[in-house]
């Protein structure tokens, strides 16, 4: 092809104090092309990509936007060239309607005149149905990024950028919105795709670039490779195979009951959670599949004990009545808990390691004597987690916020594997972490489960799910619905239930 | 033109050095301030500053007036940590003051051994009953402790100054807003016979050590660290939030009662309107000068009981008025407030065109 790329970069430095998020970064994007920019977390593409969208400026290389030199000074000014963005986090008004928020969007008044048609227009003619009068507290997530997707389009980008979209869409929603963008590069508008999920680049995209630690390290045409070429491409080390199948566990005693647990949300933007029913047993995994916020926190809270479910049957740990009890009780019966948000939650990030160790593990591991921490053998049990766990870090008094993601989420699931615990609770376990941290976490569920605890997995990634779980449940509008064996569970099942559709109806 | 450029960490040597920055610019502004006032400057804040370390009995007097403000001190930087902010410590140590003051009044006998003990536990339930209404009122209705603390405060004062003008007037004082004199046993033992040296001077820095061994060593102490660092991994640890309001609600009372029952029993020997010059509210200053630690809030309670002494200094030899105490005070914290900036942030001189970054 001879054509001139729509959009070309070369040597694109950024560094930041302490990291080199770009080194010389080369990118070339050609008209109606889907491009992906791929890597792992902290590989630079987010640095990349605020470069092309002017948030922030590169200490040194060359931007040229359809053949001619640009510096591009602000998000405004992109917009004028033609590059749109959907970020991964939409902002939107819960409060206002879909013609609004996009209005509010707009730089300039006169775009406003007879915006409701043409959201109509627009989302008609490329497969987005968006009702502009809806509000969009009631609206779905994935309706949701198709406002954002629209309020790109009235601009008539040339370039849009897509900030790992189908994070937060069921299969069935990703696959529509795919429809979608190839729709849209066939009319001319190329799409800059940022992903990790392989399978889904190689099925959507004509080029990538791969980005490790802040270089590119390959450029080349996804569908000539397999995914695990790609996978091996983007991370350091070479994947290792993943964890052995075990072989499902013999019938053995359940160690976490629910018993219908209802629990009213507090907050008006919380789901309530409604008869949530599950028996996991010694040396098993349950995954709970779902599309973030139809009750994962909630139920996450439920368990820890942070929410307090009321009447002590609801929960048995271990055939001990747990409902009423706080969290530091449910941790004496045997159960452990590694929420999803890492910083300010599992752990307080300005603490050291030590500290954030006593935090959860001081009443199991015995941390501290009439009052007073044990020092020693809080230090003693940091050094084990961060051996053990290979967490990379300095010691166990480097601060947590000195961590890199995948290292803290690394040392938080390995505090309470430590721990020996009868029932150990994880949400997101490898939310933000890169392979070669995410696989080092699967182990040690895999062998915490071998040891005969049970494991209950709440993610919204279902490659993890599959990976990992002996019966996977799928939890929507908080409820809970019936566990399956892995071996009788198909992404297409999963994918409905995640989508509130219950494959079976159970009476109709 | 200079800009503030973030941090990528906290710098530990600016959050000490931050203290140091603000006293050296308050008394450079303080200079100005009677320079403009047609004072020589250099000679005033002398006068302030040092004269009053080297009058006869002048180390004795700021012992005197730094106990309370580092006992207060001590139990806010306990209470602040746990973003507790209880800023009614003046009115915990009224009630303290208060609490012991009766007692006194009402058992004019009793020998030493037994009025000196019950009157220490007098003043610290006196602060600390006064202070758990703030954590009540925080816990059932989450009202903001810093409104209903502050309130408080003045409650108490009225409440002084209807005890001591009414039912608690000396009926021999001439009409004076005070009490009769508490009896000799009340004033408890002097570390130097004659002297206003009385047990609190000791008592102060070791409330602090125990504060420090706490707040490092305990369970407690990293409890009320990790809810005001992060409330929700506190919640997360099962750490319960009302225990530990209540708790740092109950110790920095406590200590402000213990402060109030040192000072009227220690040092005035009765109860009048006039008990304490602000020490509660200035023991806000000293926490924070102490970088909310028990170690230094020890030399920022002797700094700020430095500025009650110079006031008088300033009064006295000069002829300014005392008013210059708290109007030290006041830009004492605003520096303070400022340099504090300089621990997330670097200041960097940059030119106009862009350097080179390095």
């Amino acid at each position: 092809m001879t054509q001139t790329p729509l959009l070309r970069l070369s040597g694109i430095v950024k560094q930041y104090p302490g990291c080199l998020a770009n080194d010389h970064v080369d990118l070339t994007i050609a008209p109606n092309q889907i491009h992906a920019l791929l890597g792992e977390n902290g590989a630079g593409k987010s640095t990349l990509v605020k470069i092309i969208y002017g948030v922030i400026r590169p200490d040194a290389g060359e931007t040229v936007w359809q053949g001619r030199r640009v510096v591009i000074q602000s998000p405004a000014h992109a917009r004028r060239l033609g590059i749109g963005m959907v970020f991964q986090h939409f902002s939107l008004f819960e409060a206002l309607t879909v013609a609004d928020n996009i209005a509010l969007g707009l730089n300039d008044a006169k775009d406003r005149v007879g915006l409701r048609q043409r959201i109509i227009d627009v989302s008609a003619s490329y497969g987005l149905p968006v009702d502009p009068d809806r509000t969009v507290h009631d609206l779905s997530v994935g309706e949701r990024q198709r406002i954002e997707i629209v309020r790109c389009l009235l601009q008539n980008p040339k370039l849009l950028i897509m900030d790992e979209p189908t994070s937060v869409l069921t299969p069935q929603e990703a696959e529509t919105l795919f429809a979608t963008l190839r729709r849209l590069a066939a009319e001319g508008c190329s799409i800059l795709y940022i992903s990790h999920k392989l399978d889904e680049v190689r099925a959507l995209c004509e080029a990538a670039t791969i980005m490790r630690l802040g270089r590119v390290v390959a450029q080349l045409t996804p569908r000539d490779k397999t995914a695990r070429e790609l996978a091996s491409i983007m991370i350091s080390a070479e994947l290792k195979p993943a964890a052995e199948r075990r072989p499902p566990p013999a019938a053995a005693a359940p160690r976490l009951v629910l018993n219908r647990l209802n629990l009213r949300a507090t907050n008006p933007f919380g789901t309530s959670l409604q008869a949530i029913t599950l028996s996991v047993a010694g040396g098993e995994i349950v995954g709970i599949a779902g599309i973030a916020g139809n009750g994962q926190g909630e139920l996450m809270d439920a368990l820890s004990g942070e929410t307090l479910a009321g009447k002590p049957e609801t929960i048995l740990l271990d055939a001990v009545p747990a409902g009423h009890l706080g969290p530091k009780e449910r941790r004496r019966l045997g159960g452990c808990f590694v929420p999803e948000e890492r910083n300010g939650h599992g752990a307080v990030t300005t603490m050291s390691l030590a500290e954030n160790a006593f935090l959860s593990g001081h009443l199991r591991g015995a941390l501290a004597r009439l009052g007073l921490i044990d020092r020693r053998r809080t230090q003693d049990y940091t050094a084990r987690i961060i051996q053990r766990f290979d967490v990379r870090t300095t010691g166990p008094q480097a601060t947590a916020k000195s961590l890199s993601g995948g290292n803290l989420q690394k040392f938080l699931v390995g505090r309470e594997v430590m721990l020996d615990p009868a029932v150990l609770v994880i949400s997101q376990p490898t939310w933000g972490v890169d392979a070669g941290a995410a696989l080092a976490i699967h182990e040690a569920i895999v062998a915490l489960a071998a040891a005969g605890a049970a494991v209950v997995i709440i993610s919204q990634d279902l490659d993890e799910i599959f990976l990992l779980s002996d019966r996977i449940a799928v939890i929507a509008a908080g409820r809970l619905s019936e566990p399956v064996p892995v071996a009788d569970a198909t992404l297409e099942r999963i994918g409905l239930l995640m989508g509130g559709v219950s494959p079976e109806p159970a009476h109709v | 033109m200079f800009s503030l450029q973030p941090r990528s960490a906290a710098s530990p040597l600016w959050s000490w050095a931050s203290p140091l920055l603000a006293l050296a610019l308050t008394a450079l502004i303080s200079g100005a301030i009677f320079a403009f006032m047609g004072r020589p400057p250099v000679l005033t804040v002398t006068t302030f500053l040092i004269s009053p370390l080297l009058a006869t009995g002048g180390l004795e007097a700021l012992a005197v007036k730094a106990a309370p403000l580092i006992m207060m001190g001590v139990g806010l930087s306990l209470a602040y940590r746990a973003n507790v902010w209880n800023i009614g410590t003046e009115g915990q140590f009224i009630l303290g003051a208060i609490a012991a003051g009766t007692t006194a009044l009402l058992l004019p006998d009793a020998p030493g051994t037994v009025l000196f003990p019950l009157l220490i536990v007098m003043g610290v339930v006196g602060g600390a009953g006064y202070a758990l209404i703030v954590a009540w009122l925080r816990t059932r209705f989450n009202a903001n402790e810093i409104l209903t603390s502050l309130m408080l405060a003045y409650i108490a004062q009225y409440l002084l100054v209807f005890l001591v003008t009414g039912p608690l007037r000396d009926p021999d004082g001439f009409g004076f807003p005070q009490t009769a004199l508490f009896a000799d046993a009340a004033s408890g033992p002097r570390l130097i016979e004659g002297s206003n040296l009385h047990l609190g001077i000791v008592l102060a820095p070791l409330v602090a050590l125990v504060a420090w061994i706490v707040l490092g060593r305990t369970t407690l102490g990293f409890q009320l660290r990790v809810l005001g660092q992060a409330p929700r991994a506190a919640k997360f640890a099962g750490f319960s939030e009302d225990r530990l309001v209540w708790t740092a609600m109950a110790i920095s009372g406590g200590l402000a009662g213990l402060a109030g029952m040192f000072e009227v029993t220690g040092t005035q020997g009765q109860l009048s309107t006039n008990i304490s010059p602000g020490y509660g509210f200035t023991a806000i200053i000293v926490g924070f000068l102490g970088r909310l630690s028990p170690a230094g809030v020890v030399p920022a309670g002797l700094l700020l009981a430095l500025t009650y002494l110079g006031g008088d200094a300033a009064q006295i030899n000069l002829g300014l008025s005392n008013a210059i105490t708290g109007i030290f005070q006041g830009i004492l914290l605003f520096c303070l407030l400022g340099s504090d900036v300089l621990i997330l942030h670097k200041l960097t001189w940059r030119r106009r065109a862009k350097v080179a970054a390095t």
